[in-house]
This record gives structure tokens, C-alpha cells and sequence, in this order.
């Protein structure tokens, strides 16, 4: 009975916070626009009975999907943003992955101060954070005139608003969820291993190679799917940072809800974007579960 | 403890050439290993002070001490990851103190096992062959024969968590086996395993240090694990040597108070002592009852030593004396029982009553025989006012005048109801009798409340045995038994 009431907490949350609200947005996405409040017909009535919920359910249609084939900026917008998340959780884990192992090689009581910088950022707001690096890469930001100083440079560099200014962005925001994992991963792992492995005959690079990168495997695909997963669907940095060419999902979504206020097609995107969102995951846990059985 | 180190070795110790493997007498002996006055402190916490030592190849060296002593850090130090604070440390001639870990030709089993997690039983196996060879046939036949030798073939496919503590101790085991290094350092390599897998596994090890040459050092807190595979052991405490020397002479000759209650069981009376004269004093007058049993025992005195020696080389067993083959049929049973009685039992009787044969006790053996006379020499320990002095005749005249400790061995000690005619002979009280399946010691309080242990075979079943607690009884030994040790 207990165990039964334990096992159902994580499965009421799930039903109250995801499955639920998915339903809703899936039944917008089957909807058609309509100039009303909410935008969007048919609305379901309770009210008027088994019929009315019969002719409800007749009228929705898959409509929405179709358009979206059709135009083929959200084709584009899907895999413009695919590419973008990729390559910035590429690179996240690029810098994130030699920060997290230099923390976890420090020195013991140092650690819980460099924990503190990296959670640090978080105490001021997203936003502000993301404004002052539009203050930073702006052409005439500091980073620029720091340039221009250094003579490096004589003309400014073109960077906020293109692809760059994103990437720099997602990088800088999501840092965070990529050094975590990694570190408590390479915090936790056995110091020995490394001796032994020297002690076998490899040298530090190859026992790093062998031992480390290996165990610290779980931590590096937490830490990818922490970044990848928020930057697929990212709307702030790209509309704030990004230019008119930078095309993401998010900022499509974005404005099919608010600019054109048309729901049932934003909700048709967002649908999509789900899917592709849980595809990998599956994939992920299925892998998961088969190096389990290997395991066995 | 005690009763592990008199049972004899399953095996000889490696001997690659005629007569005994001593190169540590050898002067002309390179060794393989050499200590030089190597200091490592931590901080200002010093865990190895100022140790020089020698290891020679095809050694079986054991390192014994209390938890925390430095044998740890030495092995670290050999294997490479640990810097020296101070001194040398040379392989095989050449300083190794900045030879990385991966260029010296050591292996090291580690006291955490170190396995990796993410690696099978048989790849942790074959990663250091995988290091120095890319011929698969032969990483595959030589991780085979690892399997084999640690009985892992079953669990070949699993992680190292799905293995049990001591089928994880046997992969560590293995894997730094693996390779066949020239030296082999193991970290308390078989603590986790039960008593019969430790004493095949400890038969597999001197059996591959036989074929392979490999030297090994060993960290161990089983001290008859020391005593069955090493050739020598060293006893540490705080990052000293305290005595190096071979098991034998570790466990009957301790130099110090503190070898001899680390290394098995010893009870320690401390008295002054004064030098006695060099001519043989005619023994005690041996005391109660005249039997005739007891005079036609001397007749099968010259037996004894024999019967005594085969099965038990060491001669730490008691053997029987005049009054023993009285006490035997009357008290005394399960002491004498412990070796073969029926030399004894059928021939004394047949005897006819002769003059005893003064059948001199070799220096080194501890048999509580009685001869009829003691030989002179030694010392006469002082131990408590009124009470006869206690004679050791090995011991060092040199101590006279000082006060001393004889430290005696529980099994040299024989126990009755009646005084022995025992060189000495103390009087004293059962305080508590330890029942150990095949032995059963019995812990004996005697003047100024010092404790004796005295140990008996268990021959008979519990219930027929008749001393017990709070009986007033007498201990006896030989003159040879104990020790004199320093106080
Ligand atoms: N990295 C270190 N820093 C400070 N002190 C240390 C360090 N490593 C070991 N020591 C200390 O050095 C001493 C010797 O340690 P070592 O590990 O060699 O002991 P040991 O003899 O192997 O003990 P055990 O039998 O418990 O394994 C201990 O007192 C230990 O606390
Ligand atoms: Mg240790």
C-alpha cells in the first residue's frame, strides 16, 4: 500500500504537470483559428452532454500538421534549430569538461568555492545576463573597443545579432548544466583508478582516455541532454542576441502565439517540437537499459 | 595465532639453488630492492623514518605492523606514487625516485582493488597486457590463465560490481599478476577471502613466485599468512623497522617486547635477573608422588625428541617428561595426546627402570623437557619475592642486573594440577579458559597478578576435561621456552 502510494507521487506529478497540459496543447494544435477569446474553435462544452462532446471531437483536424509541411520555414526553423543545439552543446561540453575536471582535481577545500562561482551567475536575473552581453558584443561593446585598443582590429566586428552572438549566448548560459554533471561524475571517481592504470603502463593521456573519459560518460550525456534539450526550444537569446536571419523553433512558436495570435498552428509547432524532443530521450533510456542487460 | 605458526608450511620455500636461500647473509648478494635511509613525511607527520632495507630477488618479503604503520606508503613509494622526502630507494640498482609509475617494471595489487568499474572482469584482466602487446591470442591465453589460476572463469563477463568482495580481491589478484612483473607489490591481497580459498591462494602464490622468479612484497595483517609464504618478514611500527628476519627466527627469537606480543600470542613475566653459574645445577627435585609409571618413563626419554621432531619440526609442542608420562594416564591427557602416544604408552611399561639419559634440549627448541640436570649459563630471572627465580638458560648474560621480560609462548606452556617437573614451575589460578575448537588456552594468574598463557591440545570433549575456572593449578616450562627480552 505505502509502496504503491510512493510509486504514484512521481506518476501524479507527471499526469498533473506534463501529460495534462500536453493534452491541452495538443487538443489547440487539432483546433482551428478563430477570432474570439480564447482564439480558437471548437471549445469544449461539458455542458451540453454526450452530443456536444461528439460534435466537438468531429470537428477537430489535423489541419495545422499539414500546414506546417507546407510552408517550409518551419522545416527550415526544425532544423536551423537541430543545428544550433548541436553545435553549442558540442561546444559546451568542449569548455565545460576541462573546467569540471580542473575543479574536481583541485584541491578539497577549495572545491565549494569554485561549486559557488559556477552557480553564482544564477542569482541574477536570465535576462539582465543575456541584455549585458548585447552591451558586450554590440559594435560599439566593450568587446569591440577592447579590440579596437588592442589593435587588433581596425574596424568593429559584426557579432551581436548573427549566429555567433547565439552561440556565445546558449554557451555561456547553459555552461552551468554541462560542468555539474561532469564534476559530480569526476569528483566521485576513485583516485586509485588512475594509479592502477598508470601502474599497468599507461601514461597520464592514455589513463585519461581509458579511465576517466569513460566513467565520467554518464555525466557528459546528463550534462548534453541538460543543454541541448532547453536550447532546442531557446526563444530569448535568439530573438535578443540573434539577427533576422537567425531562424529557431523557438522564436517561430514565439511569435505564432503572440504576433499573429494563431494558437492551434503555434500549437501544432510546439506539438513537433515535443516529439523531436522525445525521441532522443527514448532513445537515451533505451540505450540506458540495454548496456544494463549487457551488464547482467 | 599461536597454533598457525607451529603448523607446518604447506610448501618449502623457494630455493633456486643447492642449500638455502639466504642472500641477505650473502654479502656478495646484489638486492633488488634497497631502502636508503628513505624518510616520507606528510605535512610534519612523519610516516616512513629514516628506513633502510634490502629485498632480494626471488624474495617472499612480508611487511607486518599495526593499521597505520607505513606499509602502505612503502609499497606506494616503490610503485611510484609517492615522492621520497628524504633518501634513496634503487631497483635493481638504479635510483627509481623519479621513474614514473608506467616505466617501472612493478606491479602493484592495491589495498582498495582499484578495479575499474566500466571494465569486465576479463578486460580489467588483460588491461596491462593490452599496455605492452597488441597480439590478442596472447592477452587472450594469458587472461585464461589468470581466470584459471584466481577460479574467475564464471564471472569473466560481469563489471566489477556484480562480483562479490572476494571474487573482486582475486580480480585485483590477477590483474597485477597479469603482466609477470619483476616485482610484485600485493596490499593485504587476501584478507577478504575465507580460510580455505586464502591458504590455496597463498599456495598459488609461492608456487608462481617458484616458477616465475617474480619477488614479491607483501602487506599483511594474517601473521601465519606471513609465516607460510614469506621468506622474510619485517615488523613495523611507526614507520620503523622493528626486526627483519625469517619467520622462524621473527616468531622464536622477537628482539624486542614488541615483536614478540605483535607476532602471536605470548604472555610476559618481568623480573631482575642475575647471571647463574656456567656448570650444570643439579635440576629441582621433582616433586610429589612416586610412581612407578613416573620412573619407567625416563626409558622412553630418548624417543621423545624424535617422535617430537617429525611431525612437528619446530618442536614447539610440549613434550613429555617424567612427571608428564605420570600426569599423562592421571590428569595430563590432552597435552600428551597431541603427539603420537603409542611409543610412549606401550613401551614405558616394558622398561625396565634405568638411569635417565641427560638428554640436552636444543638451544632453539622449547620442548619442556626435563633434563635431569640444567645446563648452566643463562640467567635467573627474579620475577616475585619468596618465589623461586625462573632459569633461562639462552638467556644473554650481558642483561644481568637489569630488569628483564621473559616472553614465553602459550604453547610452550604446559598446565597440571600437580607441580611439574618442569625447569620452572609456577603456581597460579585459572582465570578464564579460551575454548579455540582444536586447542583451548587457558589464561593463568600467577604471583603479583601477572597473567601466563598456557595452551592445550583439545583431545578430549569439553565435558571430560577437569581443569576449569578459578582452579588452582601449576604452569611449567623449560628453561629454553621464553626469551629474555630487554625490559
Ligand atoms: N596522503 C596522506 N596524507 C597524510 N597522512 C597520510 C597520507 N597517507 C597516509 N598517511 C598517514 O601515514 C601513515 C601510514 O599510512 P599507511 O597507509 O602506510 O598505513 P598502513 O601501514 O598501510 O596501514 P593499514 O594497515 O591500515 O593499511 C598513517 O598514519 C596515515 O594516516
Ligand atoms: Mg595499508
Amino acid at each position: 500500500m505505502r509502496k504503491a502510494l510512493v510509486i504514484a507521487v512521481p506518476y501524479l506529478w507527471l499526469l498533473a504537470l506534463f501529460l495534462v497540459p500536453f493534452l491541452m496543447v495538443l487538443k489547440i494544435s487539432l483546433s482551428d483559428v478563430a477570432l474570439s477569446i480564447p482564439p480558437y474553435t471548437p471549445q469544449l462544452d461539458l455542458t451540453g452532454g454526450l452530443a456536444a462532446i461528439g460534435e466537438f471531437f468531429s470537428q477537430l483536424d489535423l489541419e495545422n500538421f499539414v500546414f506546417l509541411t507546407s510552408d517550409d520555414l518551419y522545416i527550415k526553423a526544425y532544423a536551423s534549430s537541430l543545428t544550433i543545439a548541436v553545435i553549442s552543446t558540442f561546444l559546451t561540453l568542449l569548455i565545460g569538461y576541462p573546467i569540471a575536471y580542473a575543479m574536481a582535481r583541485a584541491a578539497p577545500e577549495w572545491r565549494p568555492t569554485l561549486l559557488m562561482l559556477i552557480i553564482l551567475p544564477f542569482w541574477t536575473s536570465f535576462l539582465i545576463r543575456v541584455y549585458a552581453w548585447m552591451g558586450i558584443l554590440s559594435n560599439t561593446g566593450l568587446l569591440n573597443q577592447f579590440l579596437l585598443w588592442l589593435g587588433v582590429i581596425s574596424e568593429p566586428l559584426e557579432i551581436l545579432n548573427t549566429n555567433i552572438a547565439v552561440y556565445i549566448g546558449v554557451v555561456y548560459t547553459y555552461l552551468p548544466f554541462m560542468i555539474l554533471p561532469i564534476y559530480a561524475t569526476l569528483e566521485r571517481m576513485d583516485g586509485s583508478l588512475l594509479e592502477a592504470a598508470e601502474d599497468l603502463g599507461c601514461s597520464r593521456l592514455s589513463a585519461f582516455w581509458l579511465v576517466t573519459l569513460p566513467l565520467s560518460k554518464t555525466g557528459i550525456v546528463a550534462g548534453c541532454f541538460l543543454v541541448f534539450i532547453p536550447t532546442l526550444g531557446e526563444f530569448v537569446i535568439p530573438s535578443l542576441l540573434g539577427g533576422s536571419q537567425t531562424l529557431m523553433i523557438g522564436k517561430v512558436l514565439f511569435e505564432e502565439f503572440l504576433n499573429n495570435r494563431d494558437w492551434p498552428v503555434a500549437s501544432a509547432v510546439a506539438v513537433i517540437l515535443l516529439l523531436i524532443l522525445i525521441i532522443p530521450i527514448i532513445l537515451f533510456q533505451r540505450n540506458e537499459q540495454r548496456a544494463r542487460e549487457l551488464d547482467q | 595465532m599461536a597454533e598457525t605458526a607451529a603448523k607446518p608450511k604447506p610448501k618449502a620455500k623457494p630455493m633456486p639453488h643447492e642449500g638455502v636461500f639466504e642472500p641477505w647473509n650473502d654479502p656478495n648478494a646484489k638486492p633488488l630492492i634497497e631502502f636508503r635511509n628513505v624518510t616520507k613525511r606528510y605535512g610534519d607527520f612523519t610516516a616512513i623514518d629514516d628506513l633502510t632495507l634490502n629485498i632480494y630477488e626471488k624474495e617472499f618479503f612480508a611487511l607486518l605492523g599495526p593499521s597505520g604503520c607505513g606499509k602502505t606508503t612503502m609499497m606506494r613509494m616503490l610503485a611510484g606514487f609517492e615522492s621520497i622526502t628524504q633518501g634513496r630507494i634503487l631497483l635493481a640498482g638504479r635510483d627509481i625516485g623519479d621513474v614514473p609509475p608506467n616505466k617501472r617494471s612493478v606491479n602493484m595489487m592495491f589495498q582498495s582493488y582499484a578495479l575499474f568499474p566500466h571494465l569486465s572482469v576479463w578486460e580489467n584482466i588483460a588491461f596491462g597486457l593490452r599496455r605492452e602487446t597488441k597480439d590478442a591470442a596472447r592477452i587472450t591465453e594469458r587472461v585464461e590463465e589468470m581466470l584459471r589460476l584466481t577460479r574467475l572463469e564464471k564471472f569473466a563477463r560481469r563489471k566489477p560490481h556484480q562480483i562479490s568482495g572476494g571474487q573482486r580481491q582475486r580480480v585485483a589478484l590477477a590483474r597485477s599478476l597479469a603482466k609477470a612483473p619483476k616485482l610484485l607489490l600485493l596490499d593485504e591481497p587476501l584478507g577478504a577471502l575465507d580460510k580455505k580459498l586464502r591458504e590455496e591462494t597463498q599456495f598459488e602464490l609461492m608456487d608462481i613466485q617458484e616458477k616465475t622468479g617474480t619477488t614479491f612484497v607483501i602487506v599483511t595483517h594474517d601473521q601465519e599468512e606471513a609465516m607460510t609464504v614469506a621468506s622474510r618478514v619485517a615488523v613495523m611500527d611507526e614507520g620503523r623497522l622493528v626486526q627483519v628476519a625469517t619467520p622462524p627466527v621473527i616468531y622464536e627469537a622477537p628482539n624486542s617486547i614488541y615483536v614478540a606480543d605483535f607476532i602471536g600470542d605470548v604472555s610476559l613475566i618481568q623480573g631482575k635477573a642475575s647471571a647463574r653459574p656456567e656448570t650444570p645445577v643439579p635440576a629441582p627435585p621433582v616433586s610429589p608422588t612416586e610412581d612407578p609409571a613416573a620412573k619407567a618413563a625416563p626409558a622412553a626419554m630418548p624417543e621423545v625428541p624424535v617422535a617430537s621432531a617429525a611431525p612437528l619440526p619446530d618442536g614447539r609442542a610440549p613434550a613429555p617428561n617424567v612427571m608428564g608420562e605420570w600426569l599423562h594416564d592421571k590428569v595430563l591427557f590432552p597435552i600428551l595426546g597431541r603427539r603420537p602416544p603409542t611409543p610412549k604408552a606401550l613401551s614405558a611399561p616394558d622398561k625396565a627402570p634405568a638411569v635417565p639419559e641427560p638428554a640436552p634440549a636444543p638451544p632453539e627448541s622449547g620442548t619442556p623437557e626435563s633434563p635431569p640436570e640444567l645446563p648452566g649459563g643463562g640467567l635467573a630471572i627474579h620475577w616475585a619475592d619468596g618465589l623461586d627465580p625462573l632459569v633461562a638458560v639462552n638467556g644473554d648474560p650481558a642483561l644481568a642486573g637489569r630488569t628483564v621480560t621473559l616472553a614465553i609462548r602459550p604453547e610452550k606452556v604446559t598446565i597440571s594440577r600437580d607441580k611439574p617437573a618442569t625447569d620452572n614451575a609456577i603456581e597460579g589460578t585459572v582465570i578464564d579458559i579460551a575454548y579455540l575448537g582444536n586447542i583451548s588456552t587457558y589464561h593463568v594468574e600467577i604471583a603479583g597478578g601477572v597473567m601466563v598463557k598456557a595452551q592445550m591440545t583439545n583431545t578430549r570433549r569439553i565435558a571430560k576435561r577437569d581443569i576449569t575456572w578459578d582452579d588452582a593449578v601449576w604452569i611449567g616450562f623449560s628453561a629454553t621456552a621464553g626469551v629474555v627480552l630487554d625490559a
